[in-house]
């Protein structure tokens, strides 16, 4: 069995160096510029994982896949940590005025897709194949691939249109498609997360700098975007940022 | 896919949609739609579903993906991927044939 990793970042190698030199791969680790995983097998958030048989046939298509239990760079874990002792005390701060609670990123990424689970399931069609219960038929993949309309195509259009602006210098036109994409297709989260973290790594810069996708306390109005990383995480229904699909 | 005029050939159609323009109509796959006759790309476009935006101020249009079935994926049989590594290499996903993939998308945010 081969893995492959895909970088989906449209600000050029360097984005992605570190962490891939970091994890020093065996296997082929890509980049993918243009998020053509998003358009060619419907990708929608990061971590994606699709399976593909020895025929080249899609066994399961993209849903979030971990390859154990979450685990965070301490940097990372401390901010996380920080946000959710926040979360709770908002929380606390809303049933306080018997107000409906928001929903907490800690929270949300805790429902949903099991992690801990996803790496035995992957070892059992390793071993069994098509006779694991977790590879699916032709007719069943393309079910459980994303809902497309045609909203969906306009998305990646436009996207494909942000993307080339952004990087060819036309911030405003650039954003105003980012905007129109995020517009049409709201549920997928590598068009938003790709766009927020462009002017959030501007602002914040340094490790932190794309993982900060939400304007900062004091520059909301500045914030170019329609939505964000935190307004758009407290909308959702538990089990909805990672959805269950196994 | 991304061009700054609507006069495509079909070669430049199926190398940046995956769809191939064959006397039956546009392939991918086990999937052929059927096409008018003489090759355009609004009509190809608007036969598989795939959205035209226009960037006026730009001189740009883009097409988006298939939306022909409702659902991202038209066939099981995985879509020709070709990228490149921090290197520049180039890959492509139908060289690993033969073996079991497991595709992963990530990103630095």
């Amino acid at each position: 069995m081969e893995i492959v990793t895909v970088s989906l970042e449209l600000s050029g190698p360097e984005a992605s160096r570190e962490f891939i030199e970091a994890a020093r791969p065996e296997h082929p680790s890509l980049l993918d510029p243009t998020h053509r995983m998003d358009a060619l097998f419907g990708v929608v958030n990061i971590p994606n994982v699709i399976w593909i048989d020895e025929r080249g046939m899609i066994v399961r298509p993209p849903e979030p896949g971990w390859p154990g239990a979450a685990a965070y760079p301490e940097s990372l874990a401390e901010r996380m940590a920080e946000r959710a002792r926040l979360a709770a005390e908002a929380r606390e701060a809303a049933i306080a005025r018997g107000e409906t609670p928001p929903m907490d990123l800690m929270t949300q990424l805790g429902s949903g897709q099991v992690r801990d689970g996803y790496a035995d399931a992957l070892r059992d069609w390793a071993g069994r194949g098509a006779d694991s219960p977790y590879a699916l038929t032709p007719d069943e993949v393309l079910a459980a691939s994303q809902p497309r309309p045609p909203a969906v195509s306009a998305a990646a259009a436009h996207f494909e249109l942000a993307n080339h602006l952004w990087r060819a210098g036309h911030r405003e036109a650039a954003i105003r498609h980012f905007n129109a994409c995020h517009r049409l297709q709201p549920d997928n989260w590598t068009y938003k997360r790709q766009a927020w973290s462009l002017v959030g790594n501007e602002r914040v810069g340094g490790e932190m700098g794309r993982l900060s996708q939400a304007p900062l306390p004091g520059e909301e109005a500045d914030w170019p975007f329609e939505s964000n990383f935190d307004a758009d995480v407290a909308r959702l229904a538990p089990g909805r940022y990672y959805p269950k699909t196994m | 896919m991304l061009v700054d005029t609507l006069d495509v050939t079909p070669a430049r159609f199926h190398a940046d949609t995956g769809w191939e323009i064959k006397p039956e109509g546009a392939c991918r796959g086990d999937v052929c739609v059927p096409l008018p006759d003489g090759f355009s790309l609004l009509a190809a476009a608007d036969r598989l579903g795939m959205a035209v935006v226009e960037e006026p101020a730009h001189g740009l249009w883009a097409v988006g993906p298939e939306s022909l079935t409702g659902r991202a994926l038209v066939s099981a049989e995985a879509p020709e991927l070709e990228l490149s590594d921090l290197d520049g290499r180039p890959w492509r996903l139908s060289s690993l044939r033969g073996q079991k993939v497991v595709l992963v998308a990530w990103a630095p945010y």
